[in-house]
């Protein structure tokens, strides 16, 4: 085993928001920043976004997943940042010791602060119980994409699509233009998971079906392989209506049921999980329970668009900088943040009295609205509040304070989020 | 002409070919499936029973209390995962506990020992997740928990060291005596030739019997469905929770696995389609329903995939073990629970009875050692840097849930009888049988699998042929 080197920063995932989060240690002056990658190449997931449509917000141009993931990665080879890949971490401790693996042995690296950017994962066939033959053609949305993107192999030729989360919409369009029929793309919901926009390019322009508060029921096979869904309308507690069945023949059936947070380093370090996100808590610092280890991008809360995973990114980079460097600052009293009033959840999850700096909330709406104003109250005192126009659960928002906003949370000790008319 | 055919390589006819092994005789598998334990050795409770409820005087008492203490050794020579847990029967009515007593009774009549009836606090002491309901219960501490089909694995692997040979993906259409051997053939057209046939074929084996004129008993398949959780909830429960019969039917089981993870299930449904193992909403959510009574905190939300067994279970209510009426075709059928705990001492019967027959002497020098994969994700940082200063591939983590290294999944398919699909490589490594289910790992599978065949990857199947994986090149 190799042992004993160090790092002011270790940074645990190579993509968007691990190069965005090791780019802002370093610009911070973490200088010897590293980045541990698992894959055989930096970037995450985005290698696999062939479609275009990042970087609006932070590049200003659109761009396809891999374009998003290069400028990202040449903006750390510009700074020289050394990063791992085919490396796996194993183990975080408290103590912010990184034990990983790779084709080179077992390593141990000594960290002064560690940023956790793992990732998601997406919810598989186990997850929602779907009735059926454990049959070959059942992927989900992402493992279609992977085999279609990066492999170069159609995962089938007739699909249904469960779920309209993005991936499931953006793979409904892949499939059409690889030469595939899909057949509909059905939803529990009585709307639509994923992006306006996604429905708009991904399924309307290629008139593919969306049919919302439907599921499937039933998956049928034949030697081996889904031969058939049994679709069926579902009522307003999501629940299948009897009689309404009907066959989709297919050879195929992608899942884009939902994402979740990879946590299995944060659980296992000890760190606390929050019930609604399933990510780490954090605070304003983006700091989770364990001192000097930081969360961002999907393993912290799952993201609409991969520049707001960045943004997040970044806040979490510089801080773990600045820990790293400064040393531990003596924590300070910690206030959580209430959600209310169509508010699901919003990242910090509370508020450092010892911190300082502007503040921004990713708040996730949890229902849908034509307008609403945004309101943030510290101690009964709304200090903030921004109008917000086609409020959805699909789309985050974001609520920017300014420093004197910022400081006035810090002296409240209750803290409110909520959306009004 | 071979000496011995053994119909069907689930763990009974995979124990008997190692068994038969130990004697100087040609063996030959013939399984229609694609690899070994497809059928219900692949999808049970993965229990080893205490051997306390079977019918006093039956074969299904007298092998469960012979296969039950070979665990142990087998366990160690075979390398596949086991461990006694120990396992508590749960009453639900302080009136239930004379049933407990007669179960007592019954164990002891079975001979097995350790059995005692404890309170439901002294329960819920060791175990704080059972239901608060639970007045009392039998406790049973030669219980144990095995990964059945890792076993069944390992005794096909020490039966092929041993000189026996396996034919995979071959169905059996007709079984013939002719004069003093009979003649299998196959739906390939494909025909072979033995002194001794034995008909290890699971829920089809009153069929092959009917082939063979020894039709005399009937096998009704019974469906068996089951959610398996994520390791997050082994806090749940490290021994086996079975349940009483009570007047809502037959007992559901909640128990650990070797893995780590929790199983809840199974139903009992009978079925006339003796192959459809495909989950339905109402059993699962009778599985679930009924694993609640036992552990009321059980939350589906942790589920990571559910699966079906059928069980072969024979009109004649016990094991069928012996050589039917037309001679040279011999009976292992009816195998269903405790058949997982009986199949080693089933096997050593068998063997002992077959070689009998055939007039075959004991073998001088015998393998008895089998060695598994290595698991990357059990071993410490120590035996992980050495394993992978051996061969870097170990140093590949392609698995992320389960850990599984790039490593282990070659040696998976290139050990002999390895796997040649996805569920060949999961069922020997675990890569897929995590909380993603594959969703991550299956890309690299298919490619790794393809590499070491040497096929392409259009021809990558998830479990034999007709389940492919992909729909061709783009």
């Amino acid at each position: 085993m190799i042992n004993s080197e160090h790092r002011s920063v270790v940074v645990i995932g190579g993509g968007p928001a691990g190069l965005s989060a090791a780019i802002a240690a370093y610009d911070a002056g973490a200088k010897d920043v590293l980045i541990l990658e698992r894959d055989g190449r930096l970037g995450g997931i985005l290698n696999q976004c062939i479609h275009a449509g990042f970087g609006l917000t932070l590049f200003k141009s659109e761009l396809t997943g891999p374009e998003y993931a290069a400028r990202l990665i040449d903006m750390a080879a510009e700074r020289g940042i050394e990063y791992r890949l085919d490396t796996a971490v194993t183990r975080v401790d408290a103590d912010k010791t990184v034990t990983c693996v790779s084709r080179e042995g077992v390593f141990r690296i000594a960290a002064s602060a560690v940023v956790l950017t793992c990732g998601c994962r997406e919810r598989p066939r186990g997850a929602i119980g779907i009735a059926g033959a454990r049959c070959a053609g059942v992927y989900t949305a992402g493992t279609a994409q992977k085999l279609v993107n990066i492999m170069g192999y159609m995962a089938g030729k007739e699909c249904v699509i469960l779920g309209s989360g993005d991936i499931g919409l953006i793979m409904a369009r892949r499939m059409t233009l690889q030469g595939a029929k899909v057949r509909a793309v059905l939803e529990i919901m009585p709307r639509a998971s994923g992006l306006p926009r996604n429905v708009a390019q991904c399924l309307d322009d290629f008139n593919i079906p969306l049919m919302t508060s439907h599921t499937v029921v039933d998956i049928l096979s034949r030697n081996g392989r889904v031969s058939g869904v049994i679709a069926a309308k579902t009522d307003e507690s999501m629940r299948p209506i009897a009689g309404s069945e009907f066959l989709l023949p297919c050879d195929t059936l992608l899942l884009s049921v939902g994402l979740v947070p990879e946590t299995e380093l944060a659980r296992d370090a000890g760190i606390g999980l929050h019930a609604t996100t399933g990510g780490a808590k954090v605070d304003d610092s983006l700091m989770s329970d364990i001192d000097g280890i930081f969360c961002a991008g999907n393993m912290l809360h799952v993201h609409d668009l991969a520049d707001y995973a960045c943004l997040e990114s970044e806040v979490a980079g510089r801080n773990a900088a600045l820990y790293a460097l400064k040393g531990a600052a003596a924590r300070g009293k910690s206030v959580p943040v209430e959600c209310s009033d169509g508010i699901r959840y919003t990242v910090p999850m509370q508020v450092l009295s010892s911190a300082s700096g502007a503040i921004t909330f990713t708040a996730r709406p949890s229902t849908e609205r034509a307008s609403g104003r945004i309101c943030v109250e510290a101690d009964g005192e709304e200090i903030y509040s921004k109008r917000e126009l086609g409020i959805r659960p699909a789309c985050m928002l974001r609520l920017t304070l300014n420093t004197a906003q910022s400081d006035k949370l810090r002296s409240a000790s209750r803290i409110c989020v909520s959306v009004r008319e | 002409m071979k000496d011995v055919i053994i119909i069907g390589a689930g763990v009974c006819g995979c124990a008997i070919a190692d068994a038969l092994g130990e004697y100087d005789c040609d063996i030959a598998v013939i399984e229609r499936a694609s690899d070994v334990a497809c059928g219900a050795s692949k999808a049970n409770s993965g229990i080893v029973h205490g051997g306390f409820d079977a019918p006093i005087g039956s074969l299904k008492a007298k092998f469960n209390a012979l296969g039950n203490p070979m665990f142990d050794t087998l366990a160690e020579q075979l390398d596949f995962p086991f461990r006694r847990n120990g396992a508590y029967v749960l009453a639900f009515d302080t009136d239930r506990i004379s049933s407990l007593n007669a179960l007592l009774k019954r164990g002891i009549a079975n001979g097995i020992s350790g059995l005692k009836i404890v309170s439901g606090d002294d329960v819920r002491k060791l175990n704080p997740n059972v239901s608060a309901a639970v007045t009392a219960a039998l406790y049973s501490p030669s219980s144990g928990i095995v990964s059945p089909y890792e076993m069944t694995i390992a005794f096909a692997e020490r039966a092929y060291m041993r000189g026996a040979r396996f034919i995979f993906d071959t169905c059996v259409t007709s079984v013939t005596r002719y004069g003093d051997y009979m003649r299998v053939t196959c739906s390939d057209n494909s025909c072979y030739e033995a002194r001794l046939v034995i008909n290890c074929a699971g829920v089809h084996a009153d069929e092959i019997a009917a082939m063979a004129g020894a039709g005399d008993f009937r096998i009704k398949g019974r469906r068996g469905e089951y959610y398996l959780l994520d390791k997050t909830q082994s806090y749940l429960t490290d021994a086996t929770l079975f349940q009483l019969p009570t007047a809502l039917g037959k007992g559901v089981l909640v128990a650990p696995t070797v893995h780590g993870n929790v199983l809840v299930g199974p139903t009992a449904l009978d079925t006339d389609n003796k192959d459809d193992v495909s989950a339905t909403a109402l059993g699962l959510a009778e599985a679930a329903d009924k694993g609640r009574l036992s552990v009321p905190s059980i939350s589906l939300k942790s589920a990571i995939t559910q699966f079906v067994g059928v069980r072969a279970h024979s009109d004649r209510d016990d094991f069928i073990i012996g050589m039917s009426s037309v001679e040279g075709f011999y009976n292992v059928a009816g195998i269903e629970s405790p058949g997982l705990t009986s199949a080693p001492a089933i096997a050593v019967h068998v063997a002992k009875e077959a070689a009998q027959y055939l007039g075959a002497s004991r073998k001088q020098d015998l393998v008895v050692i089998r060695k598994g994969i290595p698991c990357f994700a059990a071993m410490s940082d120590d035996e992980r840097a050495k394993l992978i200063a051996s061969d870097s591939r170990y140093g590949k983590i392609v698995c992320r849930c389960e850990c599984v290294t790039e490593g282990e999944i070659i040696d998976s398919i290139k050990r002999p009888l390895g796997a040649r699909d996805l569920d060949g490589v999961k069922r020997r490594t675990r890569a897929g049988m995590g909380r993603c289910q594959a969703g991550f790992c299956s890309p690299e599978v298919i490619r790794l699998i393809a590499d070491t065949l040497g096929a392409p990857i259009t021809e990558v199947t998830k479990c034999g042929a007709g389940s492919y994986v992909v729909a061709g090149r783009i």
